[in-house]
């Protein structure tokens, strides 16, 4: 697995997500602020974890603010989150 | 047919996500002057997922990639040439070397992703006087090219002058662009008219695009998709004229004339012509007639 660095990305907006992922000593940690709580929250922690396992990351805490993003934008959002993670020095263009 | 482009910013999900409901006969979704250098990343997969996943029916899709003087170019075309855009816009397209260069990445990467060569068609942006200037070579540089798009902030810059509301400081250039895309048989779109709130001006403004011969015109906000639209569709006036136009043609026909006349006045081949696009028009929008 490679190292990961903290990274962040997306925005407070509507419709979309900030997030922001740090290594951690041991596990996965998802701490989820999302105005969707109530009948999104659950599904938003399962495919964030879904997505970290798939890309084999773990010993990570990741932060959500959600604000009403679509799957497809949290997706993308998880996405851009762990290429920056994985990308040393931060470089993300 | 694209009567009206709507410019939409590639990293913001609320206005990417309603995309298909905004009235625009195509949306841009822009990964180059609405994205900040270091958002460029996050745009590209936004873009892509939003493409996968809302697939935006009934509206055609452009990107707008980075110019060719950026590192940026060939990811994008990576991440979409995939997607099959109807069109990918290239900015600052200045000759047909240029058209030639994004020709042959994205001829690369569909022998590689086993597409058709010239699946992806290309919608070269020209906004620098050379770029003016070389319309022509640029619009039949490549079968690729499907249309041309004026870019006219970039070239009030380029060209040392200011840019008004009435625009003649771009009137050579927008002749230009429309002689140079019909010389080649590709569409012509008109720079966005960038006062949002000025409703009246607008209309002028592309009243005045849609009489010099452009096909239709860009927004860069939601409020002048309405507009550009009516402009650019044909009246009810135009199209009961055209069906008039083609009944008088055949009669002529089955009467074995050689010359036709409709309301005192010759119908010669342009006119024929342009009641047939008219007609294909009215039809296109669901306005033609079932004798067509």
């Amino acid at each position: 697995m490679s190292t990961l660095k903290k990274a962040s990305c997306g925005t407070m907006e509507s419709s979309d997500a900030y997030m922001e992922l740090e290594p951690i000593a041991a596990g996965v940690q998802i701490d989820l602020q999302s105005v969707v709580e109530h009948q999104f929250g659950d599904s938003i922690r399962a495919l964030a974890a879904d997505m970290l396992q798939q890309e084999g990351i773990d010993n990570v805490s990741l932060r959500i603010v959600d604000r009403g993003a679509l799957e497809c934008t949290l997706r993308a959002r998880l996405e851009t989150l762990i290429a920056r993670a994985r990308e040393a020095g931060g470089a993300n263009a | 047919m694209r009567r009206s482009m709507l410019f939409l910013p590639g990293n913001t999900p609320n206005m990417i996500l309603s995309g298909d409901c905004l009235g625009a006969d195509a949306i841009i979704l822009d990964l180059e002057d609405a994205v900040a250098p270091d958002q460029k990343d996050a745009a590209r997969v936004l873009v892509r997922n939003a493409i996968k996943y809302l697939q935006f029916p009934g509206v055609e899709k452009i990107i707008r990639i980075n110019s060719l003087d950026t590192p940026y170019w060939q990811k994008d075309l990576d991440e979409m040439v995939p997607l099959k855009p109807e069109l990918i816009m290239t900015p600052k397209t200045s000759c047909a070397a240029d058209v030639l260069e994004f020709d042959a990445y994205i001829s690369a990467l569909e022998d590689k992703l086993g597409f058709e060569r010239n699946t992806v068609k290309l919608l070269p942006l020209i906004e620098t006087a050379l770029g003016v200037e070389n319309a022509y070579a640029i619009a039949s540089a490549s079968k690729r090219v499907a249309a041309i798009f004026l870019g006219a902030e970039d070239l009030s810059a380029d060209l040392r002058c200011k840019r008004t509301k009435e625009g003649k400081e771009i009137l050579y250039a927008r002749g230009r662009m429309v002689m140079a895309a019909r010389a080649a048989n590709v569409d012509v779109y008109d720079t966005p008219f960038t006062d949002v709130n000025d409703d009246e001006g607008i209309r002028v403004d592309a009243e005045f695009a849609k009489g010099l011969g452009f096909t239709g015109k860009a927004s860069i906000s939601p409020r002048h998709v309405g507009v550009i639209n009516e402009v650019f569709s044909p009246t009810q006036k135009d199209i009961d004229y055209a069906y008039e136009v083609m009944e008088a043609i055949r009669i002529g026909k089955e009467q074995g004339k050689g010359a036709v006349s409709l309301h005192g006045k010759m119908i010669d081949a342009p006119i024929v012509a342009r009641a047939q696009q008219t007609i294909d028009m009215a039809v296109a929008l669901g306005l033609g007639r079932e004798e067509a």
